[in-house]
Formats: structure tokens, sequence, C-alpha cells
């Protein structure tokens, strides 16, 4: 109803959002390390495009005479049931305008009212990134036209953002050195979003989608403390863990439910000074992130090391995924003036020292609560980034724990199998039917000698798929361990007998011929036999009866 | 014989009882929500008269007269409408009060008959005729804020006032015109027609609310809403000799009033009558979840405010210290309007008040914060308005241009006048010595009144310091136009309400020029203005502001 179609008028094309969907799913294994891993395979791929390896070469020792400053604007949108300031619900992927509404179109005489839930969602992300709140803040109007923005102006807060002075504590992955950092956090303010513009293949016209309009977000805004792509891309992945953890956003990049831009600058090693500042957009994913940034710094360098860094200049540059560059997108002729001014239809936000306690004791535990605590049980540093990747997963750790799960087996379990199944089958831990309690009795009837490792397995695929029950499944397939030896000595005459040739073999010398004689033994029970009672039996008697 | 209030049947939205919850804010009015007159005789009478009503209707409300007219079957609601229609037929070519009239209102018309001929309940309002400002969202009729880049708009949806007027039974019966998004003090500012002056069809009827103000003059309807940025319902209401009130900010929900200054609009009231003024008051008063700045105090009974004039005293007003702002009498005030300020203060006396001059020294510093303020919010509210989702679109093949161009058509010259001097004082570099210097200027004025409001209960001035004057007297000289507002943007500054009831003449026209008393009353103190307001209507003798155009 409201898709304006425009008398074709001419877009920009470097304004066009590419976001694409990837994925539906968004996989238990979008973790730092996982990208880190492609991204090191890209890297070394691409990095002969960018210029021949001799020079390459050359960069490297460059680079160490100057280091990348780095600050990250994140954008994340909160998953409130309702728009900021409208009773519109929001999904992603809707048919353009059916989530609309006279306030979120900007209509004549459409006024703002702001769900509470905006702000409940915004103490707890400054809570969670230990910030300073404004017990007194407000929403400012910042002023400036596109055709996806209805109103002219969009509601954010300027001056007085709800939480300011915070920080996050990041652990690096093993692979890129692992240790751990602490990155500083300016400001974070809420404020809404825009719609979108569709466009024409042909360029002849532009849609407006305005059904993200008035989506709460929050921008976090960091200090520039990174210093290379792969610590801004732990940052972004920390943010999203946090923001997951706090249930307050899906934290989705390729749904755009959470959006980095970056802010490059390059300087000498030992000039006080900061570089000439390079804006980045368009960074759709962590391995974007970091490889931009990589890219931007390389370039940044060079000029440098070649005498030009006069050639980098304050500008937006976006990132491209098919080059792997980052190229000019606007220069910024001066400040653009947004004429920020207090938004006078909505009332001041006045936080209440009750109201801010009630959400901190509310809080779940945060991921580097979390990965303290595992560190503390024992676990690795790979393991604890793992299982605190996911709260999810966490959670589905903890409560296999709970049930008396031995800790090293339930990681095993969870990051072996279980991981490999839900990769697969692109499901989430929270879709499979396995629930912990089940994992832990398998574990425990594994250790108990109820059955075997190798029908632990067999039957964890069973529930993983189908749900059920450990004792349920070892029931109706009979999957019992034989640990009685009269049965098991009864499957070793018979397999001795059956094989006469193997037998003279073996007794000849060829003793190697007992892995086979297992083997066969273990087919016969259809590998119940309990392998260490098999193995005894079978070694008596291949060397007893000569 | 004059007793004004009666107590009809069904009148749901007007509970007969003191608000049990003591008011929040300004001590001086609780010593008038505790008035044991009105509410003890009053909750008598409801007692008493659950079975039938059939007292002589009150000449002192038109809704109250409606009310009892078609409940006791003396006549139909179809008939009222009929007359008020043709009254509007006979009078709209000489006056364009209405931009549209509405072609619905026989049926629902019609529509209440058959209710009342089946003993249903009906609204407080019930059969009223209200026009409405055309800067107040309507469905089903066009809205168009007076402005070319709106035309032919029709919006999905009601504003609250007006969603709660049709609740209660009005009718509405079309859209009044006004300057461009209230934007002027004439009503010639519209980008669509010019309204004339009931009382002399030569001259303007003020503005913006002019079309409503006229509307009601003219007793084209019984009532209508206006809105009020920085004296657009109380100067309109004075050039054209009626009631007109201006809420306290946050009495009334905007939701559905095109924003021109946000933090000092509000959505006000005319009436021919101080009693009709405050019924449709109350009708659209109170908390509106669409409307954050609204208040949740609770709305007062205003009719229980109320004293009937057989009742009352020879100084009813005993005790009520009235001050009358000094520097509104100063020089550039018409000599004419000064005097029957004075004659109204002295009236005041002898109901019994107190009246003492008071300054207000920050009063003059209004005017310029007022339009720094005004013009930047309008800057913003007005950005909404760019050709791309609704209102006239320019065809052209840039983006740049398709906003350009849409905006350079469709506003008019003093829009883009106040546009641009809003953007101008909230760009970088000028934002502090402007805006925030407005802002600092707002809050002493604030104080000022607050200050001035403990010493009195009620302060007065002229509602403007000239009566109407000649339509295209001061169409290109917007600084003299400006300065007509210096009598009424200081109480939007301060958000308190103010009510323009007329209290004398000046010569000019065929039949003399209204003159508008503005009294002005602390936060949420309308009651209080109405109370006061409707005593001094009733005693003041020999004066009936009915216009000419009307005896034609």
């Amino acid at each position: 109803m409201a898709s304006t179609v425009f008398r074709s008028f001419q877009i920009h094309p470097f304004l066009l959002h590419t976001r694409t969907v990837l994925g539906l799913r968004n996989g238990v294994m979008y973790s730092s390390m996982k990208s880190a891993q492609s991204q090191t395979a890209t890297k070394e791929k691409k990095q002969p495009q960018l210029r021949p390896s001799n020079q390459s070469k050359k960069l490297e020792n460059i680079s160490n005479d100057y280091e990348a400053i780095i600050g990250i604007e994140t954008h994340v949108q909160l998953a409130s049931q309702t728009k900021a300031f409208c009773s519109c619900p929001y999904h992603y992927g809707s048919l353009p305008n059916t989530s609309i509404c006279p306030i979120c179109m900007g209509l004549p005489g459409a006024l703002p009212a702001l769900n509470s839930k905006v702000i409940e969602f915004a103490v707890k992300v400054g809570l969670a990134l230990n910030c300073k709140l404004s017990m007194n803040s407000k929403f400012d109007r910042k002023q400036y036209f596109y055709p996806d923005l209805p109103k002219g102006y969009q509601i954010s807060q300027f001056d007085v953002p709800i939480a300011t002075g915070g920080y996050v504590d990041v652990d690096i992955p093993v692979e890129f050195g692992g240790g751990h950092r602490r990155f500083g956090i300016t400001r974070v303010h809420m404020e809404e979003d825009a719609g979108k513009l569709l466009h024409a293949e042909d360029g002849s016209h532009s849609q407006v989608d305005l059904n993200r309009a008035g989506v709460p977000l929050l921008e976090i805004v960091s200090e520039p403390d990174m210093r290379s792509g792969i610590e801004a891309a732990e940052y972004a992945v920390e943010l999203q863990r946090l923001v997951r953890y706090l249930g307050v956003s899906n934290g989705n990049m390729q749904e755009g439910s959470l959006r980095c831009d970056v802010n490059v600058s390059v300087r000498p090693i030992g000039q006080s000074q900061l570089g000439t500042k390079v804006e980045i957009k368009n960074l759709n994913s962590f391995s974007s992130v970091s490889r931009a940034i990589d890219f931007e710094i390389s370039r940044q360098v060079l000029l440098h090391s070649q005498g030009q860094e006069n050639q980098i200049v304050q500008e937006t540059r976006l990132w491209n995924e098919g080059s792997q560059k980052t190229v000019t997108m606007r220069k910024k002729e001066g400040l653009s003036d947004y004429r920020y001014f207090p938004e006078p239809d909505l009332p001041a936000v006045i936080l209440s020292k009750e109201y801010v306690d009630d959400i901190r004791n509310s809080l779940p535990e945060l991921p580097e609560m979390n990965r303290r605590r595992y560190e503390k049980m024992g676990l690795s540093m790979q393991d604890v980034l793992f299982l605190a990747n996911d709260n999810n997963i966490a959670e589905f750790f903890d409560a296999t724990l709970a049930k008396g799960a031995d800790t090293k087996l339930a990681a095993n379990w969870i990051m072996g199998d279980i991981a490999a199944f839900m990769k697969n089958e692109q499901l989430t831990i929270n879709e499979i039917k396995l629930t912990p309690e089940e994992l832990s009795e398998l574990i425990a009837s594994i250790k108990s000698g109820i059955i075997s490792g190798k029908i632990g397995k067999q039957i964890l695929f069973e529930l993983l798929a189908k749900g059920g029950t450990v004792k349920g499944v070892i029931e109706e397939k009979d999957l019992v361990q034989i640990t009685d030896t009269v049965e098991i000595e009864k499957m070793v005459d018979q397999v001795i007998v059956e094989n006469p040739k193997q037998l003279e073999q073996y007794r000849g010398g060829k003793t190697k011929l007992q892995g086979f004689f297992a083997g066969q033994v273990m087919k016969l029970s259809k590998g119940k036999a309990n392998p260490e009672l098999l193995n005894k039996i079978l070694l008596e008697k291949l060397n007893s009866e000569r | 014989m004059l007793s004004t209030v009666q107590t009809p049947r069904s009148l749901s939205r007007f509970p007969f009882y003191i608000p049990s919850k003591p008011f929040l804010f300004h001590t001086t009015t609780s010593r008038f929500s505790s008035e044991p007159i009105a509410y003890s005789s009053l909750t008598e009478q409801s007692n008493s008269t659950t079975t039938t009503t059939t007292s002589p209707a009150p000449q002192q409300s038109q809704i109250l007269t409606i009310r009892q007219s078609l409940l006791s079957r003396k006549i139909t609601a179809t008939e009222l409408a009929e007359s008020y229609l043709t009254r509007l037929r006979l009078t709209e070519p000489h006056l364009n009060s209405f931009l549209h009239i509405s072609d619905t209102v026989l049926r629902e018309a019609q529509e209440l008959d058959q209710k009342i001929k089946g003993n249903e309940e009906i609204g407080p309002l019930a059969g009223v005729l209200v026009g409405v400002k055309d800067n107040i969202c309507t469905k089903d009729m066009p809205s168009t804020g007076g402005s070319r880049i709106l035309e032919s708009y029709r919006p999905p949806f009601d504003a609250t006032a007006v969603k709660r007027v049709k609740q209660l039974g009005g009718i509405v019966v079309g859209k009044t015109n006004l300057d461009e998004f209230g934007m002027g003090s004439t009503t010639e500012g519209s980008a669509f027609k010019v309204t004339a002056n009931p009382w002399d069809i030569s001259r303007v009827p003020g503005g913006s609310s002019g079309g409503s103000a006229a509307a009601v003059s003219a007793r084209q309807c019984v009532v209508s809403l206006g809105s009020d940025t920085g004296g657009s319902v109380r100067q309109p209401a004075s050039f054209c000799g009626v009631v007109g009130l201006k809420p306290t900010y946050g009495r009334v929900s905007r939701y559905g009033l095109m924003a021109y200054a946000s933090s000092l609009d509000v959505i006000g009231c005319f009436g021919s009558t101080v009693a009709d003024t405050g019924i449709l008051l109350h009708a659209i008063a109170g908390h509106d979840r669409f409307d954050a700045t609204t208040s949740k105090q609770d709305v007062p009974n205003y009719l229980s405010h109320f004293v009937p004039a057989s009742s009352l005293e020879t100084k009813p007003l005993k005790g009520l210290r009235i001050g009358l702002i000094r520097e509104t009498l100063d020089e550039g005030v018409d000599p004419g309007v000064i005097s029957a300020i004075r004659a109204a203060a002295s009236h005041f006396e002898e109901l019994g008040c107190s009246v003492n001059e008071v300054s207000l020294p920050s009063f003059s510093f209004g005017l310029p914060a007022y339009y720094i303020l005004a013009s930047s919010e309008s800057s913003s509210n007005l950005s909404r308005y760019d050709g791309v989702r609704y209102g006239n679109q320019a065809s052209t093949d840039r983006l740049n241009y398709l906003y350009g161009d849409s905006r350079a058509k469709g506003f008019g010259s003093e829009v883009k006048m106040r546009i641009l001097m809003g953007t101008y004082a909230l760009s970088a570099g000028y934002y502090d010595a402007y805006y925030k210097r407005a802002q600092q200027v707002r809050t002493i004025i604030r104080n000022s009144f607050k200050e001035a409001l403990n010493e009195n209960d009620i302060l007065i001035s002229p509602a403007a310091p000239s009566p109407a004057y000649k339509i295209g007297e001061k169409k290109h000289d917007p600084l003299a136009m400006y300065a007509g507002d210096i009598m009424t943007v200081n109480v939007n500054l301060a958000g308190l309400p103010a009510l323009v009831l007329p209290c004398g003449f000046v010569e000019g026209g065929p039949a003399g020029l209204p003159v508008g008393l503005q009294m002005i009353g602390a936060a949420f103190g309308e009651g209080e203005l109405l109370r006061v307001g409707h005593i001094f209507e009733q005693t003041l003798e020999n004066t009936k502001f009915v216009p000419p155009i009307c005896d034609s």
C-alpha cells in the first residue's frame, strides 16, 4: 500500500543494500574459530591477487613499522515483539509493506509512543558492557532526507546516550595466538531503524519497503582499541554472543540484525598523532570484517611506505566481497549537519535505581563469566571457547553436567558427534531431539558398561534424530552389552569352529589374526559383546586348545 | 431561569462527582476542586432525576439545549442538522470557513433519530455538529492542513480528539480552513481559500484556526476544534467574538494533529458559550497512549464548576485574585482594546475579585523565542512532506529534485520561510545562539508565569493587540503579523491553559468588532477558568455576540 514507485529517479548505485540471505538457519558453528579458519584459507588464496608475492613479503616487513587503529560502530536490532514507537511486529523477510502503520509510515499527525522493552534491552546491554548508565537521558531527532526515512528524521540519542564508558572482554582463539583482550565501549544509544529501498534491476525506478522502519536498534560504539582484523572480528563476535546471551537480539549478521561499520587508520609506530580515518561499510559477516580491515590496513600501509599517505582521505569505503577489496563509496566533504535537537514528542527517559537494580539482578551469566567458569572446570581453552560460544550449547552442556555427567566426556560428545550432526542437518541445539538428561544417561551407560562406546554412538544418533530415551533404545533394539562369560564363550567357540583355516594360521604364528577373530565374534554378537571380556576369552581359547 | 447546568439523562461522560484523586499539580487549583456548591446541588439533582428531566433547556449551552430538545422530542436530529446545513449553505459563499463539507451529516443525524426513537442511549454530544480544523486528521474526509502538498490527502485514521467526539455522538460537519499547517494569524495563508470574518466580511477571522472560529461565530456549526501553537485558537476567537479555549499542554491528545511545533501544539475548542467550550474540552481531554506527552491526570467534570446564574451571590467571585498583565496594555495595543479589557477588569472587581496589575518582565522575549522554537520544530516536523509516500509528488528523475520540486511546489511561502528559519536556527554553529537560547528564555517565561500565578489565581490580558483587521492588510508584512501574536505565544511557551471570551466591542464593521479577553490559569486549571469565565459571561450585561451575518 505504501510501496511507492518512484517515477524513475536515479539512485546512487553504491547505496545499494546488497544484503543477501546466505542460509535460513544460523549454524551452530557460527563461532569465530570456524569463520577464522575459512578466513585464513581465503587470505592465502587471495593474497597473491592483491599484489605480487615478493611485494607481499616486503609489505609484511613494512607492516611491522606501522600500527593500525580500529574502532567499530555496531547496530544491533532489538528482538522486541513490536517496533520502537508503534505496535507493528517485525519479521525479517516479510512481504514489503505488510508490517506498517500510520506511525512507522510517518503519516501526518502520527506520533511515536515508546516501547518500554527498548529501554529494558538497552539497560541490559549497557550493564552487560560494564557501562555507566544515564539515569536521565532523552531522545533526539537526527535529520536528513532519504526515501527510506519516512519522517525525514530518525529518532535517536545524541548528546546523552543511555550508556557510556564500558568495556568488553574477549578471548582470542588459540589459533590466532590466544590471549585475553579488553576493548573499551564509548557509548550505547537507542534509535530506530530505517526502511529499505528495493531497486529495479534496470535502474528505472526504486520502491520503498517500510517494514523495517521503526524497528528498535542499539548503536554500540567501541573505543579505537582494536589493532587487527582478527581483533575486530572477535570483538564483533563477542557482541553477538552477548546480545544472544541476553536475549535482546538474534544477532544475525546475514539478516542485518547485527551490522558493523569499522573505522581504520594507520600510523607509523611511535607516532602519537592518529592517521586519517577511513570508514568501511557493507560488512555482512565476521570474516568480511576481518578481511576488509586487513585489506584496508595493507592498502594504507602501502601508501604510507610509498610516501603517499596524503592519498589516504577521510571517506567511506565499501567492502566488495567479489574482489576482496575496499572501494571508495563517498568522500567526506566536511561534516554533515544532522541538526540534532531534542525529540519533543517523547518525554525524557528517566531510570530509577530500583528499575536498574531489578534488571541487573536478572541478568543471565554472560559469555565472559561463562568462559571463566568453564576454564575453572579444567576444560581446555579450545573447549571453553566452543562451548561458551553459543549460550544454547552452554545451557545444554550445563544441563548435562547437572544430571551428573562427566565434564570432559560431555564436552567431547557435544563438540564431536553432536556438533557434527547439527552441522550436517543444519539444526541448532534446541532443535535436536536429544535432551541433556539422555546425553548424561548415555555417558553413564557407557561408563558403567551397560553398552559399549560403539553402541553408544549408535544410540546417540538414534536419539538425535528421533528422540526417546537411552533405556528405551537399548531395550527396543536389544543393545545391552553381553557380559555373560558363557554366552561370549559360546560365540567364540562358534567362530573358531567356523574358521579352521585362520585358526591354523594363527596357531602357526600369525597372531595378528586375533583381530580377525575378535571382529567376527563382535559381528556375531551384533556389536554387543563386551570387548574386554571378548578379547580375554578369545585369547584364552586361541592359545589354550593347542 | 438562568440555571445552566442540568443533568440530562445518560450523560455518562460527565460523572457527577469530584475526582477523589487529589490534584498533583498546582495547589491553586485544589481549592476549586473541592468547590462544594456545584457538587452537592448536582449530586442531589442527579439522584433525584433519574426518571425524567423536563426542566427548561439552559440557554447558556447550545449543546445542552440540543440534548434537551432531542430527548424531549421537540426536534429531531435531522431537522437540527438541516437547519445548520441551511445556514451553512447560505453563509458559506461569503465566509469560506470550510475546505470540505461532510456529505454524511444527514445520514448520521437520521441514524441518531432512529436511536432516539428506539430509546437507545445517546452520547453527550449526540446531534452536535462539530467543525474540525483541517490539520486534524479525519477518516473518510480530506485532511490537507491547508497545504497544496496534501491536496486531496485522506488519512486512514481519526485523530484521537475526533474519535472521541464521534464516540460521544458528535457529527463532524466538515473541515475548516486555516493558515497552511497552522502557520499564520489570518487564515490568508491557506493554499485554497481566504476565510472572511462573520462580523465584517472585509476582515480576516484571525488564525490560524480562522475557519473554526468563523464557523462557530456564524453558527455554521455548534462547536469546533482548532489547534493553538502560538495563539491560533485564542486570537481568532477574539476576532470572531466566540469563546476559545487553549488547554494545558498535555491535556488533550495531539495524535492526529499535523504537527507544527510539537512542544507547543495543542488542540483547542471553540464554542459560542463557555459551557459549550467546556463540554467539548471534557469530551476530548485525557490521557492517550498514542500521545506520550498527554497527562495521566484525571479530567475533572468541568460542568460541576459552573454555578447556576440563579444561585449567584452578589459577589460570586469574592476572594478571587486577578492579575492584569501590565505589559499587555503597553503602546502598540489598540486603545479600544485596552478600554474593553479595563472594563472587563472592572467587571471582575464588581464580581468581588481583587484585580492587581502584575508585571511579567520577560513578556516581550516570548515572541522571538516562540518564533525560533516554533520554526525549528516545524522545519523538522514538515520534513515528512517529501512527496514519497503521500501527497503531491513532483515528476522528476533525480532523487534530490523529487524532494526539492515536491516541496517547492507543495508548500506556500510562509511555510517555506519558517522551514528555512528553523533549519538555520538548528544548524551547527547556530544551535546554541538560537535554539538553545530560546529554550532558556522559555524556562524564564515559564518561571515568571509560575510566580505570577502564585500571587494571582488568574491572569488576564487582551487576546490580541487589535480587533480583526482588513484582509490583505498584513499579508505582506510578516513582522507586523508576528507582532500580533504577542499576547498569546507566552502562554504556549509556558504550556498553560487560557480561555478567551468576548468582553466588548470596538468600532468597526457594520456592527462593531468583538474584543476578546484572555484569562490564563495554572496548569490543568481549565476547570477554574471555565467556572470564572462562565460567571463573567453570564453577568456581562447588554451584550450579545452574534454577528450580523446571522441576521441576514
